[in-house]
């Protein structure tokens, strides 16, 4: 195993990994922004390192400091987290060629998995069910002319985009013309990249992804499936597993599907094959959606329900040890477990909303597990996401996770900025929510 | 008598939509202010003419001044 590991992020999940690593006798090692000098992951880590000013291209998206940080403090590994340069194909190889262990799957599979109609391809290939989409299109005509071909309402989404930004549900020619523009800007802004394609839109459906672990021996294992269909902004809220919308025939179809599609790129480590199913259909149907290389936010509802470290698991593979877990049995999903991310934004209209933290008081007891990025009199800057916390509970079944949820909710104390706290009192008390019967519509119905 | 466009939270300035001078009308947007990975329009409650107060790469902070619409 490593002796030293840089962690290439910041907030909840630089302190989450910095944490498992401190528990396996590795030095973690922190980098960080001019705005984040004080922060929590900083503060935890064994050693840190100064990135540069506060914006992200000039701090944590700086390959080249990042890169020099590792050789200053001896690092062997980089762990990347998810965001930033998680799934940057160019920063892995980077990496690998300054002599460094990268925590992640081959650039190869970052590369045929970035690009969303590549994937969608090589995923049809390996005998992976995808809803019926197009290629690029070159221009708003040539969207009109596919759209009315799929049918609507349609999806416009960026090709090399991702965490929900330039994708648009459009539902007639003049919705259409008007999104296709606005994705191709964002895309170019926030991906250097302004291709955009088109997805069949299913209006009512689930989203559900299997957890994969690509072992140093090449076999890939699936850890169960976890529901993410409380969204705002095509951007997750709150997550659970196991997913209350999947039997268990569409489950082991679900896992068995997300296998190949790992196994088509030759993935190591850990990854998410995110999947939609249609919410109404008997068929028990699901269609790909894409594919994060890397570790996923919402990972702590499959460790509760697991009882696997999923940083641990990586950290082994990167290492090319074999696994804690054992592939030939692998621990089977017990009791249920719920993830509400706790947010710097209103909790009515999502609205971002900095600063410094008067207040901060976190639930603890039995089954509750919160992954925090900041505590009482940190400040929270403009300059990165607004996920604060991540408030998880585990019970031995759903009806008595939301219960401890509520009471969880009732436990925590975030004053300063805003925050969504509120959201999930809300959510926990919605009859959709707590029938289990919901799909991506639930918050727009709960806002309506 | 002016109409004051504040800023509602702390934000980039990342894009300014109109010139100094523009006419504008109710539901024209601004400026786009970024904050925490979100782009936020902002957006002119009245018809008039706009003076902008900012440039774009500034930060903001709550109740700075945008913009003012005579």
């Amino acid at each position: 195993m490593f002796e030293s590991v840089l962690v290439a992020n910041r907030g909840e999940i630089a302190v989450r990994v910095i944490r498992t690593c401190q528990r396996l006798g590795i030095k973690a090692v922190a980098v960080h922004s001019e705005a984040d000098a004080g922060a929590l992951h900083v503060r935890t880590a064994d050693e840190s390192v100064l990135l540069g000013p506060a914006p992200a291209a000039e701090s944590y998206l700086d390959i080249d400091r990042v890169l020099e940080a590792a050789k200053v403090t001896g690092a062997q590994a980089v762990h990347p987290g998810y965001g930033f340069l998680a799934e940057n194909a160019g920063f892995a190889r980077r990496v690998q060629e300054a002599g460094l262990a990268w925590v992640g799957p081959a650039p190869e599979a970052i590369e045929a998995m970035g690009d969303k109609v590549a994937a969608r391809n090589a995923m049809i290939a390996a005998g992976v069910p995808v809803a019926p989409g197009t290629e690029p299109l070159a221009d708003a005509d040539a969207a009109a002319r596919a759209a009315a071909e799929i049918g609507y309402p349609v999806m416009v989404k960026a090709a090399a985009g991702g965490g929900g930004i330039g994708m648009a549900a459009v539902f007639d020619e003049d919705g259409l013309r008007a999104a296709f523009e606005t994705a191709r800007t964002r895309a170019e802004r926030f991906f250097g990249s302004p291709r955009v394609f088109l997805e069949r839109y299913l209006p009512a459906a689930r989203h559900v992804e299997v957890q994969v672990l690509g072992l140093a021996d090449g076999r890939v294992v699936a850890l169960g499936e976890r529901d993410c269909s409380v969204q705002r902004r095509h951007q997750k809220v709150a997550e659970e597993s196991p997913s209350p919308g999947v039997t268990p025939g569409l489950r082991a179809a679900m896992l068995a599907a997300a296998v190949r599609a790992a196994e088509a790129v030759d993935y190591r480590g850990a990854g998410t094959v995110e999947c939609l199913v249609p919410a109404d259909s008997a068929a028990e149907e699901f269609f790909f959606l894409e594919m994060n290389t890397r570790l996923q936010v919402e990972h702590p509802v499959t460790e509760l329900v697991t009882g696997v470290d999923l940083v641990e698991e990586q950290l082994r593979v990167a290492a090319g040890e074999p696994p804690v877990l054992d592939p030939d049995n692998l621990p089977q999903p017990r009791g249920h477990a719920i993830e509400m991310r706790v947010y710097a934004e209103d909790p009515k209209r999502f609205l971002p909303g900095p600063g410094r933290i008067t207040r901060w008081e976190e639930p603890s007891g039995e089954g509750i597990r919160v992954d925090s990025g900041y505590t009482d009199g940190d400040t929270v800057t403009p300059f990165y996401d607004p996920l604060l916390a991540k408030l998880c509970v585990w019970a031995p079944d759903r009806p008595a996770a939301l219960e401890r949820a509520r009471e969880a909710v009732a436990g925590f104390a975030v004053e300063g900025p805003k925050c969504n706290l509120p959201f999930f009192t809300e959510l926990l008390s919605s009859p959709e929510f707590i029938s289990g019967q919901y799909d991506t519509g639930l918050i727009g119905r709960m806002r309506s | 008598m002016a109409d004051e466009i504040r800023a509602e939270m702390v934000a980039n300035v990342w894009k300014i939509v109109v010139a100094d001078g523009d006419t504008i009308s109710d539901g024209d947007t601004v400026v786009i202010l970024e904050s925490m990975k979100m782009e936020i329009p902002v957006i002119a409650e009245v018809d008039g003419t706009v003076t902008v107060k900012v440039s774009e790469g500034d930060v903001v902070q709550e109740g700075d001044l945008i913009a003012t619409i005579e």
